[in-house]
């Protein structure tokens, strides 16, 4: 597969994958490694915890990291105001040296969506503190709008709530956030399988951001697989020009030189 | 003096350090970030950042996320 037809650019750096795995849900850290290497993705999220919550993961996690070669984006999950997410992007970048972040405030632990007025404090704040932001957001084209003008690096909109396996509820929202923004769309959430992320791609989204339709899934691996195939189908088939929807069939086979039998 | 790490009560001696309080949770030496109260202490300023009795101090490190 060409590696130059389907890179782009996100923050300043060109990434040959558009996929973005998250690490959150694997069973183990074998089984996440074998994801990565699968998936063929180069930027990986992970999160902040308490480093006796589950004691040897912080490091084994980074090692394996390490070994895959992919680029770190920390999360701030679990964060429900804007003061809060902006001290754990701060955190991260002490821990793991890189002022990207992915940046969640979310409302409600029920939907886990975005609260979008303490995400656009949060986002102001941060691109301020000189962080690189990639901001979890509904699918509200005009909170994009905002979001971007702000000056996060991309948005990243909710196909439907985080790890609910829906796909991608609003088309039509995504499509207009495509249109809304110049900097790099990326579905984040609610992917459940390879046909809704290459739907994501199909409506014009430069990248694909998912976990637990791989990590939750029953094969991991061949699922990362599917996904990085999906990805680059929808890319492609987003700029091959599909035909369009008709009510009734049109023949392939001409009439022309029928036999009369 | 008493004080909070983690979450869990602790006991250190008076004068301890940020560094002293990291040590009492984890060996891990890279990927951490400490805050005190709430506020982040940049790595190079542990073993010069006295702790005070109550203090609140949380170290964290990388964790499985989306």
């Amino acid at each position: 597969m060409s590696h130059e037809g389907s890179a782009f650019e996100l923050g300043g750096v060109t990434f040959g994958s558009r996929l973005i795995l998250g690490t959150g849900g694997a069973a183990s850290l074998h089984a996440l490694e074998q994801a990565i290497r699968a998936s063929g993705t180069e930027l990986v999220t992970l999160a902040l915890r308490r480093v006796d919550t589950a004691p040897g993961m912080g490091g084994g996690l980074l090692d394996l990291l390490d070994r895959c070669g992919v680029r770190l984006l920390p999360n701030t999950a679990g964060c429900y105001t804007a003061g809060e997410a902006v001290k754990v992007a701060h955190l991260a970048r002490e821990a793991f040296g890189t002022d990207w972040v992915k940046l969640e405030v979310i409302g409600d632990e029920r939907t886990l969506l975005p609260d979008g007025v303490e995400l656009l404090r949060a986002a102001e704040t941060l691109v301020a503190d000189g962080f690189t932001v990639l901001p979890y957001t509904s699918d509200d084209p005009i909170l994009a709008r905002r979001l971007a003008d702000v000056g996060c690096a991309a948005v990243m909109p909710a196909g439907a709530p985080i790890g609910s396996g829906l796909g991608v509820n609003n088309p039509h929202h995504i499509r207009l956030i495509r249109q809304s923004v110049d900097v790099p769309v990326i579905l984040d959430a609610g992917i459940g399988t390879a046909s809704d992320a290459a739907l994501a791609m199909e409506l014009g989204c430069d990248a694909v951001l998912l976990a637990s339709a791989v990590t939750r899934a029953a094969d991991p691996v061949a699922m990362a697989s599917a996904m990085r195939y999906a990805v680059e189908a929808g890319r492609l088939a987003a700029g091959a020009g599909r035909i369009p929807r008709r009510f009734h069939a049109l023949a392939s086979t001409p009439d022309e030189g029928r036999p009369a039998l | 003096m008493e004080l909070t790490v983690n979450g869990t009560g602790r006991t250190l001696p008076a004068g301890a350090t940020v560094a002293d309080a990291v040590g009492l949770v984890t060996d891990q030496r890279r990927g951490l970030a400490v805050a005190v109260n709430g506020e982040v202490v940049p790595r190079g300023g542990w073993p010069a950042t006295p702790l005070r009795d109550g203090d609140h101090v949380e170290v964290l490190s990388a964790a499985q996320g989306g």
